[in-house]
């Protein structure tokens, strides 16, 4: 017990050790100060995100629009209800943990054991449901062209839906190579070629009456503004580059910088969990191996709980800030 | 681990379900956005951003005093790790959203442009 738990000084001598100012063991205190400074880490960068947000206003992406897929509901938009599940993952894990703590103050090693596995497993649930949100966010939906200024236009019809490239692309005679390091004198691939160039996007739309393109303006209703048939002619002589899907570089929803703060920090975030869960099952083979139930105290537990707990905090606000506002 | 400590199962579950019907809440209205909400502006944000954030900070609230037991401990380590917290990030909060709104006035209303 000595080893992890030092006991409260009892016998009136404050400086003679073992004492525990305000009433916190030594590596609780320790839990408390790597949260606090994790947590300051994390709203920097999501001050941060407010930062940029606020500098380009009027033309940030719609998180709704943007995060619409749920699992074998293909081509249903479902904004939010996926990361609405994340989000109870997590919380349920946060409380299979707290339960794992409470078990712990009772010394019930089989249900400690018990929690901790849950925990354990709603981790990697959440890990295994952030990797196919970035898989979403990567592939993108609809595609979008660039503009030499690097805005962003959007295809859409008469009602204001979006419409994918591939349906109206044309398909011109024209051979394009995706260049890769075998083919070249130097060792250098070439920038992954998109599905249709920039030719057969602009004819496309051009054969289709239709379509109309949507900018990265938010108006009055804040909707994004579409422009006429005249204006979005006139938009697409600007046209430099498709884009498909997100990358660092940019994304097809809007503002390049929305993809940026999105792949770090939920990739910030990711990686707390992860780490979490590897936490957790140390924590859990030593629970099994009955290193504390010889200690006759289960506070090992308690103090990876806070972490798990405080990983679930960063998400509430990740999920409020990145899709709710 | 000088606390008492009596089972708390029911407690917890009780936060549970509250950290549920807040999230519930805040995906319906994110979902819905009604209009009387979305369409107002109160120190250069609508209503339902509020209400997002002030539900956040109810959650964090849950979270930290029953998941984190900050409750249990002492009143003197509570407030060590809330008051530092809420200060810095308000301060921050406060001056990069000032600022970030600042910018944006500046390309918006003189000669710089970011878009083309």
């Amino acid at each position: 017990m000595g080893a992890t738990v030092t006991t409260t000084a009892t016998n009136g001598k404050t400086w003679d050790g073992g004492n525990e100012p305000m009433g916190a063991s030594y590596g609780k205190m320790m839990m408390w100060f790597f949260i606090v400074s994790d947590a300051l880490t994390f709203s920097g960068f999501l001050a941060a995100y407010g930062f940029s947000r606020f500098k380009f206003i009027e033309t940030w992406p719609i998180a709704d629009e943007v995060f619409t897929h749920f699992p074998f509901l293909h081509g249903v938009e479902a904004p939010m209800y996926y990361v609405a599940l994340m989000t109870f993952i997590l919380i349920f894990s946060s409380v299979t943990m707290v339960l794992a703590v409470d078990a712990g103050h009772k010394l019930q090693k089989t249900k400690v054991a018990v929690y901790m596995l849950l925990t354990i497993v709603g981790g990697f649930i959440f890990l295994g449901s952030q990797a196919w949100e970035w898989k979403n966010f990567i592939q993108g939906s609809h595609g979008a062209i660039e503009t030499k200024g690097g805005s962003i236009l959007q295809f859409v019809n008469k009602e204001g839906e979006r419409v994918a490239l591939a349906d109206f692309a044309a398909h011109l005679p024209k051979e394009r190579i995706q260049k890769e390091k075998n083919l070249g004198v130097w060792f250098e691939s070439g920038e992954t070629v998109p599905t249709y160039s920039v030719e057969e996007v602009v004819e496309g739309f051009k054969a289709n009456p239709d379509l109309l393109i949507r900018s990265e303006y938010l108006n009055k209703d804040k909707k994004k503004t579409v422009l006429t048939r005249e204006q979005s002619l006139e938009r697409l002589k600007e046209a430099k580059l498709v884009v498909e899907g997100a990358n660092l570089k940019r994304n097809e929803y809007g503002h390049k910088l929305f993809a940026n703060f999105f792949f770090f920090i939920t990739g910030f975030h990711g990686f707390h969990v992860f780490s979490g869960v590897m936490i957790n099952i140390l924590i859990f083979f030593n629970v099994i191996l009955g290193t504390y139930e010889k200690r006759r105290s289960y506070e090992m537990v308690e103090k990876v709980g806070l972490y798990w707990h405080f990983v679930d905090l960063v998400w509430v606000f990740v999920f409020t800030f990145f899709y709710l506002v | 681990m000088g606390h008492a400590h009596e089972s708390n199962t029911k407690r917890i579950w009780l936060v549970f379900g509250l950290l549920s019907v807040v999230t519930i809440v805040e995906v319906f209205l994110g979902i819905h956005k009604p209009h009387s909400l979305y369409m107002t502006n109160l120190l250069s944000m609508n209503l339902l951003n509020w209400i997002f954030i002030i539900l956040t900070v109810v959650k964090a609230y849950y979270i930290m005093w029953a998941f984190m037991h900050l409750e249990g401990e002492k009143s003197n380590l509570r407030w060590s790790i809330v008051g530092p917290l809420v200060f810095l990030i308000l301060y921050l909060v406060f001056i990069l959203l000032v600022e970030g709104n600042y910018v944006f006035d500046v390309f918006k209303t003189s000669h710089y442009k970011w878009i083309f």
